[in-house]
């Protein structure tokens, strides 16, 4: 592809490792130069910069050097464990080095002219002696708090950025987050290839770490703060391909479980691996809508992954066995998974990795998280909407379908509460209860429904024993006649279809009579006309027999008087 | 802890009770900054120390392990190892007054 030209043109890249990191810098950090990464305390510059160094060591075949002036090997070692990365097992394979540069202010008296060639010595030591081709300085501005002739300290960083380039090593130095600057002590100054920046930020009592590529020479780069995760997995940026919209879009489509409801999205139902948002209050639903989808998908033969945060697992399977879906045989296939949590347990960001690992795992076709409000609820409305981007760009490249739930609030504006993420939407189904004499009942809608014909009704449906029924439209004077409203129209319009077809019973009977009078009379004509006939018949014979015997009786008379 | 002894300066008969002082000088090849600061240092501890020092001179050039362990990263650096606590001097020890103060021969 164009990419992996481009990649090729452009300056060398050294990959991280670092999920996510490596998209959004295309590639890597520059290869052979220095990176600076800064932040505050707790942001996990350390971390990045130990990742870079290990993934070098154990993916790239890049031994890597770890000058740490602020923990102890050992600590590090130990700290790094919860990771699962044995540092022990790469140094013993020479494949790492960390050395612990300790700079204690108290101990240290300086009097006249000196260098920071020890330091040099020990890093040109540690880089002989691995073969490095990564080192991590964390944080080099400890020095300063080491040595009070800043004078001497600003050439020596001068000489060692030099020198770290001489040795063609790829490098990551952390700094602290100044006021003013950058970097506390101006170390931007130094380097000025790539500049990573790193945030934690607490807004609505959810912290979040945030990373920026604020620079980066010669290349391009995603320019966002992206959230990021520091997971047992180590650091991950989300989502892998946030960068670009660029993933291919299905013409399949899927049923939505629901026969009436496929007929109202154009007769087939939801396109693959598009999302669907159902919509709705308390009650109205949601979890039916969904299980259909899923039950459909089951049935087809593909995996589901159902997100339960509100209702544990075994209550949803034994609600839905009362609609007459049986969840239990695909959990028992194995098509079907749920994972349950409580989504105010965790960071949004955590959620959401904690997400991505399941579906990582499972591969699931089709995705159902019940409801989404729960995760909403947990974070700024902008976070929100950026983490739900970013998990439904990363689901829709994997051409997963997915379906979220959401719960709206009685009384609210029913439709404005979800703007924030209904753009994100390609279907959006709403549920409602409609109050209307003293009853609610529910009806569903299709809000919109992105690159398909879509019915435009509202729809009353059942609940039932056989799952979730859509009923035909009665329109009332007041708009979709509901419950039983709908009930006495429909027993008006069969009165009113049954006092018709006796009208027309009537008129055909009418008929009937009318040809049978007809045909009475027709048959007395008749019958009158045969016996004046035959009367006619009688008369017209004897006027002949009488006609014959004159004409006998004048040629005998002839005969006799013998005339000719 | 140490304390003590770091604050107030050790009279007379503490040095004469203490060990000789054992110091180590570590430079990185023949600069003129650490050929300066063996002279300085010969010439103070010749001056305050007679007869009670000892001088080690680690070349890292030579010697680049070595650096860990006493933690150099300056150099020159003279290290006390003896008697404790560890004080450790970076520079050329051009300045006396600042030298003796490191090694805790005068009060700060």
């Amino acid at each position: 592809m164009a990419d992996s030209e481009r990649m090729k043109t452009s300056l060398p890249k050294c990959p991280t490792g670092i999920l996510g990191l490596d998209e959004i810098t295309e590639g890597g950090l520059p290869k052979g130069r220095p990176t600076l990464v800064c932040g505050g305390p707790g942001c996990g510059k350390t971390l990045l910069a130990m990742s870079f160094v290990v993934n070098g060591a154990i993916h790239y075949d890049e031994p890597g050097v770890f000058m740490a002036f602020e923990e102890s090997a050992e600590e590090l070692i130990q700290n790094m464990a919860s990771l699962g990365w044995d540092l022990e097992e790469l140094i013993k394979r020479k494949k790492l080095m960390i050395d612990h540069i300790h700079v204690e202010p108290s101990q240290i008296e300086e009097t006249g002219e000196y260098d920071l060639e020890g330091l040099f010595i020990r890093l040109a030591h540690a880089v002989e002696s691995t073969g490095a081709k990564r080192i991590a300085l964390d944080t080099l501005e400890a020095l300063f708090s080491g040595f009070t002739n800043t004078f001497i300290l600003r050439a020596e960083f001068r000489r060692l950025f030099r020198w770290l380039k001489s040795k063609g090593l790829t490098a990551v130095i952390t700094a602290e987050r100044g006021e003013r600057g950058i970097t506390r002590h101006g170390l931007e100054e130094y380097v000025s290839d790539c500049v990573i920046l790193l945030d934690h930020r607490l807004s609505d009592q959810v912290a979040t770490r945030f990373l920026q590529v604020s620079k980066y020479r010669g290349s391009g780069h995603g320019t966002n703060e992206y959230p990021f995760l520091i997971s047992k997995e180590g650091i991950s940026v989300l989502p892998i391909t946030s960068v670009a919209l660029d993933h291919k879009v299905s013409v399949e489509r899927v049923s939505t479980g629901i026969p009436r409801l496929d007929s109202m999205l154009g007769g087939k139902g939801y396109y693959r691996g598009s999302t669907v948002l159902v919509s709705g209050t308390a009650g109205t639903g949601k979890t039916s809508v969904a299980v259909h989808f899923i039950d459909a998908a089951c049935r087809r033969g593909e995996r589901c992954l159902y997100f339960a945060f509100e209702e544990s697992p075994s209550q949803i399977l034994r609600n839905m066995r009362s609609i007459g879906i049986d969840l239990q045989a695909w959990v028992k296939e194995g098509l079907l998974k749920f994972r349950a949590a409580r989504a105010t347990l965790y960071g949004l960001e955590m959620q959401l990795e904690a997400m991505r690992e399941v579906v990582l795992e499972f591969e699931p076709r089709v995705i159902v998280v019940d409801p989404i409000s729960n995760l909403v609820a947990v974070g700024a409305e902008s976070d929100v909407k950026s983490m739900l981007t970013r998990l439904i760009d990363w689901l829709k490249t994997r051409g997963i379908t997915s379906l979220f739930t959401d719960l709206t609030y009685h009384g609210g504006p029913q439709e404005a509460t979800e703007v924030r993420i209904s753009s994100l939407m390609d279907t959006w189904i709403l549920l409602k209860m409609l109050e209307e004499k003293g009853e609610r009942n529910r009806a569903l809608y299709i809000l919109k429904s992105r690159g398909m014909a879509h019915s435009n009704q509202i729809r009353e449906f059942l609940i039932t024993e056989k799952g979730i029924e859509l009923l035909d439209v009665y329109l009332g004077p007041g708009g979709v006649l509901t419950g039983s409203a709908r009930y006495v129209q429909e027993a008006r319009e069969k009165a009113e279809a049954l006092a018709l077809r006796q009208e027309i019973e009537r008129k055909e009977r009418e008929l009937e009579r009318k040809r049978k009078a007809m045909e009475a009379q027709i048959t007395t004509l008749k019958a009158r006309f045969e016996a004046e006939e035959e009367e006619l018949i009688k008369i017209i014979n004897e006027a002949k027999e009488r006609e014959e015997s004159l004409a006998k009786g004048r040629k005998e008379m002839a005969r006799l008087r013998q005339a000719d | 802890m140490e304390g003590k002894t770091e604050k107030n300066p050790p009279s007379e008969s503490e040095l004469e009770e203490a060990e000789c002082f054992q110091l180590t000088l570590y430079v990185a090849g023949q600069t003129p900054n650490s050929i300066k600061a063996f002279a300085n240092l010969k010439r103070i501890c010749e001056e305050n120390l007679k007869g009670k020092y000892q001088i080690e001179v680690i070349d890292l050039l030579e010697n680049p392990q070595l650096a860990r362990g006493d933690q150099i990263l300056a150099v020159p650096t003279l290290v006390r190892k003896l008697p404790p606590p560890v004080k450790k001097i970076i520079g050329d020890l051009s300045n006396t007054e600042r030298v003796l103060i490191g090694l805790e021969l005068r009060p700060k």
